[in-house]
């Protein structure tokens, strides 16, 4: 079944988008990330404009971190003194991601530095989880019980002055690193259309040392305002989300992620680690791949004067 | 009253006439009309192309002339003229990036022809350069007309052969049929990516390979249906659309929750 979608200007298939929200919505119910890292390249290779796949991706990541963080507040294991901090920083990043979004594409390098921003950080990001997973699988194969990095450890983060108090968290820390890493993603967030949890997970854990049981609903908590705040803006200045893409994503990815949750609860911490290194690492060579190959059309046109 | 009178002035212009014999042996000049059955057209949000037929009429054509078929007929439809920004990919280190480009002021988003017999046939290419009729003629003009000559005809050409081969720009040898000695149908094709706007349709009427007169007629192509309201609500009321699109992602949260919930 066709369907017209009225900012990206092509007809799609109705059930392919649906298929690509579950499939997304599948894994992220699986790994516990937003899945927009994966949505926003799908969406590119399905031949929707990047800038409009960037905004309507983070359209999309609000309601799937929005059903997350309702779970983690019912739990209780959501810390909204630094999430409100993260967000802060996330607000700050996120406009400036705008103007440089904004400014790429009046240059025309708007989709060459979308797709290398994630190459990069995909080939880091998966290429580092990888290495981890495959460790932890040959530990415990080998019988050693997995080292935890015991929290408490102290580094040179926890030597920056402003320091605050997080209750929920357990946590006395500088601000600055906490509003370096919200603007950070929020930068991401409004170049790349993701979430930013594939990165702030772990920062959160390994950098901030915050217990793992309140990251995931804080990180969502955070995630809800910089995704709303980044679609806000792009709708505002480069009217470039389209409701129909993102409902047809959102409608199968809220049904998807219930089942990958499900899923994920039958394997194991580090073989899902594995799984999703291995997936992470696929988007970014398939992106890569289209970077050096010959394009078929050497030539593009645009509209002049659009911003 | 008026009866004698009336006749009395047409008695002295056929005395007019045969004063001036030149004149009086001429025929009236041909000249051409079309007529378009509607100022408007909407198309809907499914719109796959679509084939435009406009009917015109020759007006006191030579009937041997039209017997011999050395009438040609040239019609167009020119969509609203745009900014256009060509660019060029070139390899870096090995990458593709867009690397040089080159801007063009008012060119037509689309350009459909309806010819009676290929372009070439019809008249000398000059002709069409002076006219600037068909694609491969239209003025093209670069905001930055220091560059190079090379490098502007190199980067009309790709914004020609690009308008082309995504149906912008299209050709329809033998679209127009001569119906009687008088009437033409044209048909030009629409593609699905139609410009919204004030579109010109024009026709060109050649004899025996010289331009005779044109004729020409506005045509408005506007989109239909939701998701033409929806695109007008995201350009009109952006703000309104962002927070509704933000409401709309966390209802569907919510809800989803609500329907699948685990815990």
């Amino acid at each position: 079944m066709g369907i017209y979608l009225p900012i990206a200007e092509i007809s799609v298939n109705v059930f392919v988008l649906l298929a690509m929200g579950a499939a997304v919505g599948f894994l992220s119910g699986m790994f516990g990330v937003g899945g927009g890292f994966l949505i926003t390249p799908l969406l590119i290779f399905y031949n929707i404009p990047p800038a409009i796949a960037v905004a309507t991706g983070a359209n999309q990541v609000i309601a799937s971190s929005f059903s997350g963080a309702l779970s983690h507040f019912k739990r209780g294991t959501l810390d909204f003194k630094l999430g409100g901090v993260l967000l802060a920083g996330g607000i700050v990043g996120s406009t400036a991601g705008i103007f440089v979004f904004a400014l790429l594409r009046r240059l025309g390098q708007l989709d060459l530095f979308i797709s290398l921003l994630y190459v990069v950080l995909l080939g880091t990001v998966g290429g580092l989880m990888l290495v981890e997973s495959v460790n932890a699988l040959r530990a415990t194969r080998n019988g050693a019980a997995p080292v935890l990095k015991k929290s408490g450890q102290h580094n040179w983060i926890h030597r920056l002055p402003f320091k605050m108090r997080f209750r929920a968290s357990k946590l006395f820390v500088s601000v600055i690193p906490v509003l370096g890493l919200g603007a950070a993603i929020g930068f991401l967030s409004s170049i790349m259309g993701v979430g930013g949890g594939f990165i702030m997970v772990p920062a959160l854990i390994y950098l901030l040392k915050v217990p793992t049981n309140v990251v995931i609903g804080t990180s969502l908590f955070q995630i809800i305002f910089t995704s709303a705040y980044t679609t806000l803006v792009h709708a505002t200045t480069n009217q470039t989300v389209d409701v129909i893409l993102a409902f047809l994503l959102m409608a199968g990815g809220v049904a998807g992620a219930q089942y990958g949750a499900k899923a994920g609860q039958r394997l194991r911490g580090e073989q899902l680690r594995a799984l999703l290194a291995m997936l992470v690492l696929a988007v970014a060579i398939r992106l890569a791949a289209d970077l050096f190959v010959t394009p078929p059309n050497l030539y593009s046109l645009s509209a002049a004067g659009l911003n | 009253m008026a009866g004698p009178r009336a006749f009395a002035a047409a008695a002295s212009l056929s005395m007019l006439f045969a004063l001036s014999p030149a004149t009086a042996q001429t025929p009236p000049a041909e000249s051409i009309q079309i007529g378009l059955s509607t100022d408007a057209i909407s198309i809907t949000a499914g719109f796959s192309g679509a084939d435009l037929t406009i009917f015109g009429s020759l007006e006191n054509p030579d009937p041997l002339i039209a017997r011999q078929g050395r009438y040609d007929v040239v019609v167009v439809l020119e969509g609203p003229p745009r900014p256009v920004v060509v660019r060029r990919k070139d390899r870096v280190l090995g990458v593709w990036i867009n690397l040089d480009s080159e801007t063009f002021e008012n060119v037509p988003v689309s350009y459909s022809v309806a010819t009676t017999r290929p372009l070439q046939d019809i008249a000398e290419p000059a002709k069409y350069k002076q006219l600037s009729l068909g694609a491969q003629n239209l003025y093209m003009k670069p905001a930055d007309e220091t560059d190079s000559p090379a490098t502007i005809e190199e980067f009309t050409a790709a914004l020609r052969e690009r308008k082309a081969a995504t149906g912008l720009y299209s050709e329809n040898v033998g679209g127009v049929q001569f119906l009687s000695q008088n009437l033409f149908r044209a048909t030009v094709r629409l593609a699905p990516n139609v410009p919204v706007g004030t579109h010109k349709a024009r026709a060109f009427l050649f004899k025996s390979g010289m331009f005779v007169k044109e004729s020409s007629a506005q045509l408005e192509i506007r989109k239909s249906g939701f998701e033409q309201s929806v695109f007008r609500v995201a350009h009109d009321y952006s703000f309104l659309y962002g927070v509704f699109a933000v409401s709309l992602a966390m209802l569907t949260g919510w809800l989803g929750r609500l329907i699948f919930r685990k815990d």
